[in-house]
């Protein structure tokens, strides 16, 4: 087992390696501050074609990277959503030229907490400005000119992921010929907002995380950490699905131990999702990723509500919800359609029957990646015309 | 192509803007986009009919039309058609409501319940119909509310809908239907469209 301060020096190291532009645009956040000069990683997959027309655009959720297919090449396990992306896949990259950037706030080569504040030489920590999803979404605008793509084929993301493609479309509401937002939200109910607080405050209570400036005994509250992943995880599955996975079954014994180890497989599962994850993540990161997740609200955004946000759409939506997502419910993503509905746009809705919950997009759900890859299919013959 | 939907299309003027409600697979959509340049949305229960549709390029909704209805807008397509499902409804003179309120014209076609061999069927030998238009028998069909063509004229006359036109249809025989020959074609007419509103 390394030491945690080798395996940071280790992926500091690997992140060297990945592909980064520099936004010189200035951008001013939405708390006030402006940021520039700063790092955005991304990373593709596919050719862009000469027509530019096979372009898609990937935001990730609020534990991913830019390493949405393959390999991931600094944890050395597959892409975050290889189930969907790849050759042959329902999004087939051998036919499309898939994009993904790291948000910022995060810890993979965007600018975040964990990196070095040129004005004190030390890493933000929590110096770091708070941001909000508007401030992650139009930190990405510049990769795509960057990149040569006038307008995308289409542009997706599951749970935070979806925030930021419903965000990117109020926004920029040219940019994409089509969009599919998964199992997502316009705003964070307060259940929503109740289970990020848990995850922080798991965080923060961590001694180590010493008001989150770990960083100079290059360390991090890995318990904290730990538990607020174990939270994540539990609302990530159904209940039915977490009882048909785990049941009462015991790990590796017989019997009760009488002892505050892990008897059960769905404790020793949880253990292990969170020891992974501090191998892999920042406990600032979580912080201010999942306090832009909670300020989103993206009626609040306009005068009119959701149906002004979404006016004037050109954009093509297929808005997807799993029925036993209890994070975000078909209900939130039924909102959404009804909204793009009262302002004219071109939607088209599918509720997913499964019994794997938030999870599900992220899975081998046949139907979903069926649904998926007829969207995606259809809309590259208009597309293309 | 079904008769019914040929007469649908030939109801249905040239670049509008129409719902499908229980669009199915989506033949009747894409029929419509391609001959008539209309613009169609479709509201579809089955998964598989919903996927059917993606798979088309058709834009459709997965959800029930008799909840779900409330997400259109008032009067946000010049036609709401709704084919052969009203009968199935636990309450369609919500749902016809509805649909009123969503378009500005309501296309409604029905298995007419009065056709002569749905009668002589009961009358002769006492047992519930089962016809093409009616294929189930009565322990699992959807049909809640079975009504004749008479049935529907005279619900739309008594509730100030305005009746535009109604076609009947047997086989590849369609004919135009008023109050006037209400009686005759009620008899032999296998399916009964509405154009209201």
């Amino acid at each position: 087992m390394p030491s945690l301060a080798g395996l940071f020096f280790w992926m500091n190291r690997k992140i060297e390696n990945i592909n980064k532009i520099t936004v010189t645009k200035p951008l001013k956040l939405d708390c006030g501050k402006t940021i520039k000069d700063f790092p955005l990683a991304y990373e593709t997959y596919g050719k862009l074609n000469n027509n530019k027309d096979n372009a898609i655009l990937v935001f990730h959720a609020l534990t991913g990277d830019q390493f949405v297919a393959g390999t991931n090449p600094v944890t050395q396990k597959d892409g975050w959503w290889v189930t969907a992306v790849g050759p042959g896949k329902a999004i087939d990259t051998n036919k499309y030229f898939v994009i993904c950037a790291n948000v910022i706030g995060g810890c993979m080569g965007s600018l975040g907490p964990s990196d070095i504040n040129k004005e004190t030489n030390q890493p933000y920590g929590l110096d770091f400005p708070v941001i909000t999803i508007k401030d992650i979404v139009r930190a990405q605008e510049s990769l795509l000119d960057h990149l040569g793509i006038e307008k995308l084929l289409c542009a997706t993301g599951g749970s935070m992921g979806g925030m930021q493609l419903l965000q990117f479309c109020a926004t920029f509401p040219d940019k994409t010929f089509s969009a599919i937002p998964i199992a997502c939200s316009s705003s964070h109910s307060a259940q929503n907002i109740a289970l990020n607080e848990l995850a922080r405050q798991a965080i923060m209570a961590d001694p180590v995380w010493d008001n989150g400036k770990y960083f100079l005994k290059n360390t991090q509250p890995k318990n904290g950490l730990a538990v607020a992943r174990m939270v994540g995880h539990i609302s990530y599955l159904s209940e039915q699905g977490m009882q048909e996975k785990f049941g009462r079954k015991l790990q590796e014994k017989a019997d009760y131990e009488f002892s505050f180890d892990a008897d059960f497989q769905v404790e020793s599962y949880l253990r292990h999702q969170g020891r992974s994850f501090v191998e892999r993540f920042d406990a600032n990161s979580v912080l201010y990723i999942t306090r832009a997740m909670d300020y989103f609200d993206l009626s609040k955004q306009y005068k009119g509500g959701l149906v002004e946000a979404f006016k004037n759409q050109s954009t093509k939506f297929l808005v997807v919800s799993f029925s036993s997502d209890w994070l975000y419910t078909t209900k939130e993503n039924k909102d959404i359609v009804i909204a793009l509905n009262a302002s004219g746009a071109d939607v088209s809705y599918s509720e997913i029957e499964t019994d794997k919950g938030h999870d599900s997009f992220l899975l081998n759900e046949p139907e979903f990646l069926k649904t998926l890859k007829g969207f995606v299919e259809s809309m590259h013959e208009k597309f293309k015309k | 192509m079904k008769q019914e939907f040929k007469v649908i299309a030939d109801l249905l003027p040239n670049n509008t803007r129409v719902l499908d409600v229980g669009c199915g697979d989506g033949s009747l959509m894409n029929f419509l986009i391609k001959e008539k340049n209309i613009e169609t949305r479709g509201l579809e229960l089955d998964q598989n009919n919903v996927q059917e549709c993606i798979y088309k390029g058709l834009t459709v909704i997965q959800g029930n039309a008799e909840t779900e209805l409330y997400q259109f807008p008032d009067q946000s397509f010049d036609y709401v058609v709704l084919s052969q499902t009203l009968q199935a409804f636990y309450k369609p003179d919500k749902v016809l409501n509805e649909l009123l309120r969503i378009g500005k014209s309501v296309i409604v076609s029905i298995p007419n319940f009065g056709y002569w061999k749905v009668r002589t069927s009961l009358l002769f030998f006492g047992k519930m119909p089962v016809t093409k238009t009616l294929p189930n028998t009565w322990f699992n069909t959807p049909n809640l509310h079975m009504c004749t063509i008479k049935d529907l004229y005279n619900y739309c006359e008594n509730q100030n809908i305005n009746i535009k036109k109604v076609v009947g249809v047997n086989e590849n025989n369609t004919s135009f239907i008023k109050r006037s020959n209400l009686e005759i074609k009620n008899l032999f007419s296998k399916l009964g469209i509405f154009l209201i509103g």
